[in-house]
């Protein structure tokens, strides 16, 4: 079974909630899709606003464990106060940390996120850390507390996929026991058997699905991608080569000349 | 007393943050607030005293990935 910091999830998809053509979208997508996990976030409500309310009424209502992030912050301070604010709303110590490091590329800003999650760990936070695919900085994330990583493969929304195979193949042989979900840059189910096909436990993608021409048939086919990958990487694939080899058997062909 | 909730100047009589969410029309459980970059949690809004100047900030739920 599948397991985050000791939670049993069967679905190895994780689904952000952003972007969705509607709420009844959302909820459809979410369903299809069969995550068992969903970002959210905070932000700014207005006053008599019930925005807020309305969105937490209706994620409350699809039965899935609740990921709340701190996108947006670009400080150590900003996201370790929203991680706050996030516990107190949500009811939940996990959190998506996000300490943005630059503005085009929004790749995380990976010495204060080691701060941060550092801050977090220790204050009893369950820290699902957005990072590089940095050997080093996953040591240190570790080292805060860190007992889950999850690496990008691409820009966040930018649909590349995996674009540093290697280094994600790396991070994977390096972490055997660490469970690694890539987190960004996913832009169709194929990238996402690609990475589950390399051994990562799971996939976190919003951007994909939600800006898809039909959200919910793209979130159908992301889970089952997701698990076909999975399987894949369980059965043992066989290794490319550069000579064709007989796929049936050569003893008993006949000979007609 | 001149304050900035969201991002916005407001002149409001509001003693505590208690007060101040009331005088502007939040109220809620699914509202978390911070004052001047620090959480205040909801059981402490109607003890939190304000100061000229502080920044408020007001968040709630909301979609993202």
């Amino acid at each position: 079974m599948f397991e985050l910091y000791g939670t049993a999830l069967p679905s190895r998809l994780l689904l952000g909630t952003a972007q969705y053509p509607s709420p009844a979208i959302l909820a459809d997508a979410v369903k299809a899709s069969g995550t068992s996990v969903v970002t959210v976030s905070l932000r700014r409500e207005m006053a008599g606003g019930r925005a807020g309310e309305q969105f937490w009424s209706l994620i409350r209502s699809l039965g899935v464990k609740i990921l709340p992030n701190t996108a947006g912050c670009h400080s150590v301070k900003e996201a370790v106060t929203t991680a706050k604010m996030a516990r107190e709303v949500f009811g939940t110590g996990w959190i998506k940390l996000e300490v943005i490091g630059n503005h085009d590329t929004l790749q995380p800003d990976v010495f204060g996120l080691v701060e941060a999650a550092r801050i977090l760990c220790e204050d009893g936070f369950t820290v699902f850390p957005y990072t590089t695919d940095d050997l080093v900085v996953a040591e240190r994330l570790l080292e805060a507390g860190c007992k889950v990583l999850m690496p990008w493969c691409a820009p966040i929304g930018s649909a590349l996929g995996p674009v540093n195979i290697m280094a994600l193949r790396s991070m994977r042989g390096h972490f055997p026991g660490v469970p690694l979900i890539v987190d960004a840059g996913l832009g169709r189910p194929s990238h996402a058997v690609n990475v589950m096909e390399l051994g990562f436990d799971a996939v976190l993608l919003n951007t994909a699905v939600a800006k898809a021409a039909d959200p919910v048939g793209m979130a159908r086919a992301f889970g089952k991608a997701v698990d076909a990958g999975r399987e894949a990487f369980c059965s043992g694939m066989i290794e490319p080569r550069d000579v064709a080899v007989p796929s049936t058997p050569t003893i008993g062909r006949p000979v007609f000349s | 007393m001149k304050l900035t909730v969201n991002g916005e100047a407001h002149e409001v009589a509001a003693a505590t943050l208690a007060d101040l969410l009331a005088a502007l029309d939040y109220e809620g459980d699914w509202l978390a607030t911070a004052v001047n970059s620090d959480l205040v949690h909801k059981a402490k809004r109607a003890e939190f005293r304000l100061s000229d100047g502080d920044r408020i900030e007001i968040l709630s739920p909301m979609q993202g990935g």
